[in-house]
């Protein structure tokens, strides 16, 4: 029965050997991926509500633990109603193309020493061009809704992610310098040898920088005016329902995801362990658990800073984009451009 | 035909269809996202050529930064679809002068007395490690670290033209300075004036 099933692989042409193959790495990814995605929407409900003195969703499933799968469940059987003004394609559209980068992003990202879909050269280069494009969907919807609430939404986002994108983009260029690479498996490599080797305390303002820009480039609390409920009802997704919703809500959990794992693997060592002399001990060496820590940990810092802080107002956040963070990123670049010409931290020599 | 053959043929195909689909189409948001598609299918095809860099430049740049705002100002335009449908018929022996023009010149350059394998050796393959970021980043910094710099400047020019042209000043408008905000002490502020409780009134 094997020879079988192994003779009839070699048979099969090759295009299509490669093609089974990663589709079968894709789903393995995939996979745990949704379910986190899922559930990190139960781990946000859960944890703001702790943090606000009351209890969270505790109805379905022991101690409230099945009720993603039953919201997901309400999502898939409500009606989806296109607004007859609107324009059909592009509405159907948008939330496939925030929800399409949100997921390609992972195709180079390293889960542990060489465990990743594809190992490219400009890894990083490819993970900025992706969260990107994660702001068409927006636009797209605002539009094809052809409402005025969608539509303001839908500009706000616009400005605003381009602004912070710029920071981002600097930020990242910093570890790019740290690294001396575009491949994220090297950027790992380069900060191998505990703690205090990673490129977070080289690059301290950076870190700051990237990871607020993330939270802004997401749309998350403090800077969510892109939905903005007290003001523009829920901004780009108003006329979305059903289904159509749910993927834009999915869309902003992969993107959190996204950019927690961006953190913990660019400026936190990813899978390498913080205590490296103690590489012998069983769960102290480096590994695939230590990549998800960190991971849950910034997950975490999400829904932290969306309990603590009210919502900014837009010219303040336009400001801090434009006059703040990236005068830090340029200045800090410098820094690191006389740091690695003096060969101090990650470029000694 | 190999598995990249099949792929340069498919991304060809949406490519040419997408760019048709620029000037064809009668909604300038929809051009603008043919555009987009455009720019994509393109950087594919780098990408079978080796140029990563490049390709991922190109998504980068003017599918993640350039076409944005390009939708934003596009979105807001009020354009009349049926005025735009009149004006078509006059325009058209124009339109097909100029483009006649332009594959006149394209054949020009790119016929075959120039281009392809006769003229060009095929390029080598690389290796699978092989940086092409580095590669470009070494031509750039020393070969044409003049012309590059160059055309840094002249951008810079530009992006300091197009804001001085649309700048304005408006001496009414109020801004806050936050500086300022952060620095002031209670006793700025607020003034504790201590007042006899009047007395009830008989």
């Amino acid at each position: 029965m094997i020879d079988l099933a192994i003779s009839f692989w070699e048979w099969l042409p090759q295009w299509i050997q490669i093609l089974a193959e990663n589709i079968l790495y894709i789903v393995i990814i995939m996979v745990p991926l949704m379910l986190s995605v899922a559930y990190v929407t139960y781990a946000e409900r859960k944890i703001i509500g702790y943090m606000q003195v009351r209890i969270g969703p505790n109805r379905v499933g022991p101690r409230g633990w099945l009720q993603p799968i039953a919201d997901a469940v309400k999502l898939m059987f409500k009606e989806i109603i296109i607004p007859t003004s609107s324009n059909r394609y592009l509405f159907l559209l948008a939330p496939m193309l925030t929800m399409a980068p949100a997921l390609a992003a992972w195709a180079v990202i390293p889960f542990a020493d060489g465990v990743q879909l594809a190992d490219v050269n400009a890894g990083l280069l490819y993970i900025i061009a992706m969260t990107s494009m994660g702001v068409y969907g927006v636009i797209i919807a605002g539009w094809a809704s052809n409402s005025k609430y969608a539509m303001m939404g839908a500009l706000r986002s616009a400005a605003q992610v381009v602004a912070y994108e710029i920071a981002m983009g600097f930020a990242l260029v910093g570890v790019l310098m740290a690294g001396g690479s575009l491949n994220l498996g090297d950027i790992i490599d380069k900060q191998a040898g505990g703690f205090f080797n990673w490129f977070w305390l080289p690059l301290l303002p950076l870190v700051a920088v990237y990871f607020i820009s993330g939270v802004a480039e997401t749309n998350r609390a403090p800077f969510d005016v892109a939905e903005g409920e007290s003001e523009i009802v829920a901004g780009f997704h108003v006329d979305y329902s059903g289904m159509a919703f749910a993927v834009f809500f999915l869309a902003e959990y992969a993107n959190i995801i996204m950019i927690a794992a961006l953190t913990s693997l660019l400026f936190f060592g990813g899978w390498m362990s913080p205590f490296a002399s103690w590489a012998d001990v069983p769960l102290l060496g480096d590994g695939f658990h230590w990549f998800l820590l960190k991971t849950m940990f910034f997950i975490y810092m999400f829904l932290w800073i969306r309990a603590t802080y009210p919502r900014y107002r837009y010219d303040q956040i336009m400001r801090l984009g434009w006059k703040v963070f990236i005068p830090v990123t340029i200045v800090w670049i410098f820094v690191e451009a006389v740091m690695a010409v003096m060969q101090i931290g990650p470029w000694a020599v | 035909m190999s598995f990249t053959e099949g792929v340069f043929y498919a991304f060809s195909a949406i490519m040419i269809m997408a760019a048709l689909g620029v000037i064809t189409a009668r909604n300038p948001v929809h051009s603008a996202l043919s555009l987009v598609l455009t720019f994509f299918a393109t950087s594919a095809i780098w990408m079978l050529l080796e140029a990563e860099f490049l390709a991922i430049t190109l998504v980068l740049v003017y599918v993640g930064a350039v076409m944005v705002l390009f939708l934003f100002v596009v979105m807001m335009l009020d354009i009349n679809i049926t005025r735009m449908r009149e004006g078509f018929m006059r325009y058209v022996p124009f339109g097909i002068v100029i483009a006649l023009i332009l594959v006149v010149q394209m054949v020009m350059i790119v016929g075959p007395e120039n281009f392809g394998l006769e003229q060009f050796a095929e390029p080598a393959r690389h290796v699978a490690d092989h940086s092409n970021t580095k590669e470009l980043g070494r031509v750039l910094y020393t070969d044409y670290v003049y012309p590059f710099e160059i055309a840094a400047v002249i951008l810079l020019v530009a992006i300091v033209a197009a804001i001085s042209l649309t700048m304005r000043r408006r001496p009414e408008t109020k801004y806050q300075t936050p500086g300022k905000q952060v620095m002031v002490k209670k006793e700025d502020r607020l003034r504790v004036v201590s007042m006899k409780a009047e007395e009830k009134e008989k």
